[in-house]
């Protein structure tokens, strides 16, 4: 039996009237890979920020190793070794590609070892081409792929990737794909993600979240064949 | 690449021997040693402001703060090597706390600089009010908005009688100029000045990667207010006097022209346009067909308008594009999110 990494008890999260979570049990084990998908609005954000420290959740626990990390800011969470990508790209512009993948380095390395660190990324990624143009330059599916290559390069065990895959060409997401895979060889993955494409070339295990709630949680076949989740996809009362 | 550290300071050191030999044929050293004080003022601003992406109104507020610092402990030790010393750390342990509480607070861009306003008005208002003689620190008046003269000056250390002024305090000031202009570039060049260049691009991501991001904007903090409060004890002995005015809202304005108008994200351009501005004030000063403050004004807009870089980056831009060196560095210094804090 494998570690479990990350788990969530009764995680709920209001805001004001609206439950956006509501009661999520959680466990994600080492080396998992798994995405969490569900209709616009069904919670999967919010969840996401509740276990990254973006949020502080009403009710309920996050437990990351088996400590509670629950309120805890998000500097806190990562420094124990979680790698976290947001929806919208968050890079420095101005920075070359190289800054900012070794500013992630320097955070867990000294500054000798944190420069061929982030070399190692560079090559891996293959972004030598590029590693001294300021982000700011750069094509959207370069800048996710650096901020991918941020995560990376601190070697995290636990990955946490909010929409790796958005508004990417059908190249890029395979290079995406590709460093994934990777990346599970080290860590757990958890994805949230839209593009059902994307998502049937990646998963194993899916999450379905509805309406603030796991709906269901099974092999990406048979979710994927489920009548509830298609009905929910859907818009049809379920 | 980026030139090496120790090319930078080779090049760093010997320009500023010879500007520190040519710059008193043509103005007097006693004019060059308040410019050379602005400077320092401007380049704890440009360091916090261009580097760290915050934006503090209240930079006078350091700078008032070191000048009255030296001069009340100047009174009561009576020798300036343990004011110098103060005047240093008394700005920084107060910016260290008033950062504190706003880094950690989470309070970013327009409410940080509301905050940092207020602060200087309230020490300008505080200090303004302490003319009665209930107002006293151990020897010395406050004196309310006749301000502290009569001090003891910068004198040898250990030497109350052997006082700097005149054309060695000039060198003193320079040479001390030089030296934080040094100890910027290291610090700049250390992994806490990048670490610090990463969180004016993008806090969030700062974060996420595990930096305690309010921590390390307190420290900055501090550190810009270090360098103001040095920059005021210097003008305190350079006035031989210290005012309320040093806390003026007409100051704190003036730093951030300074930054503007010289060049953020720069460590030269606050030191130039701070010494460039305040040497056409006091040229303007000497005439009086027109208002000062409209010229100042008047090159601000102009250079929001034409030269929002500002001017060393707008120069050396220039100079590169003539000299047709490509430089692997494009608009590496090109600012975001700074100008809004």
């Amino acid at each position: 039996m494998a570690e479990t990494v990350l788990e969530t008890h009764a995680l709920t999260m209001r805001f004001g009237g609206v439950t956006a979570s509501d009661n999520v049990n959680f466990k994600l084990k080492a080396r998992e890979l798994r995405c969490l998908i569900g209709p616009n609005g069904a919670g999967k954000s919010t969840f996401f920020k509740c276990v990254t420290g973006l949020l502080t959740p009403t009710e309920g626990h996050v437990f990351m190793r088996g400590q509670d990390v629950t309120g805890w800011q998000p500097h806190q969470i990562a420094s124990l070794g979680v790698g976290i990508k947001t929806q919208t790209p968050n890079v420095m512009d101005a920075l070359s590609v190289h800054e900012n993948i070794w500013l992630a380095a320097r955070r867990f390395h000294a500054v000798a070892e944190a420069r061929g660190r982030a070399d190692d990324i560079i090559d891996r990624l293959a972004l030598g081409a590029i590693a001294r143009t300021p982000l700011g330059q750069l094509a959207h599916g370069e800048r996710q792929r650096v901020e991918l290559g941020i995560v990376a390069v601190a070697d995290p065990w636990l990955v946490l990737l909010d929409e790796p895959a958005a508004g990417m060409s059908a190249q890029d997401v395979d290079r995406m794909t590709d460093i994934i895979h990777t990346l599970t060889h080290s860590a757990a993955v958890v994805i949230v993600e839209h593009d059902m494409q994307f998502i049937r070339s990646i998963a194993e295990t899916v999450t379905v979240f509805h309406q603030g709630a796991v709906l269901m949680e099974d092999h990406v076949d048979r979710v994927m064949s489920d009548p509830h989740v298609r009905a929910v996809y859907l818009g049809k009362n379920a | 690449m980026e030139r090496s550290a120790t090319q930078d300071v080779l090049i760093t050191l010997v320009v500023s021997a010879l500007l520190i030999w040519i710059m008193p044929m043509l103005i007097t050293t006693y004019t060059l040693t308040v410019l050379i004080i602005y400077g320092m003022l401007g380049l704890s601003l440009g360091l916090i402001w261009g580097f760290g992406g915050i934006l503090c109104f209240g930079q006078a507020a350091f700078f008032g703060l070191g000048a009255y610092t030296y001069a009340i402990a100047a009174i009561n030790i009576g020798e300036s090597t343990v004011p110098m010393i103060l005047a240093v750390l008394v700005p920084a342990v107060f910016a260290a706390l008033l950062g504190a509480m706003m880094f950690y607070g989470r309070l970013t861009d327009v409410y940080l600089g509301v905050i940092t306003l207020v602060v200087t008005l309230i020490l300008f208002k505080f200090v303004n009010s302490t003319a009665g003689p209930q107002y006293v620190i151990g020897n010395a008046r406050i004196g309310g908005f006749n301000g502290i003269p009569g001090f003891q000056t910068l004198n040898v250390p250990g030497d109350p009688n052997a006082y700097i002024w005149g054309v060695p305090y000039y060198y003193v000031c320079a040479v001390a100029l030089v030296i934080v202009f040094l100890l910027v570039t290291w610090l700049l060049r250390s992994s806490f000045g990048r670490i610090a260049v990463g969180i004016r691009e993008n806090e969030t991501r700062m974060g996420l990667m595990g930096y305690d991001v309010a921590a390390r904007k307190t420290v900055l903090f501090a550190i810009g207010a270090a360098i103001a409060g040095l920059a005021g004890a210097l003008f305190a002995n350079w006035g031989e006097i210290v005012t309320p005015n040093l806390f003026s809202l007409g100051q704190s304005a003036e730093i951030i022209i300074w930054c503007i108008v010289g060049g953020l994200g720069t460590r030269l351009g606050p030191i130039v346009g701070a010494a460039g501005l305040a040497y056409l004030k006091f040229m303007l000063g000497q005439q009086s067909m027109i208002d000062n403050t409209l010229i100042i004004g008047l090159i601000l807009v102009l250079f929001v308008l034409f030269l929002p870089r500002g001017l060393v980056p707008a120069i050396s831009g220039l100079f590169e594009a003539t000299f047709g060196r490509a430089r692997r560095r494009p608009a590496a210094r090109r600012m975001r999110r700074a100008r809004h804090g």
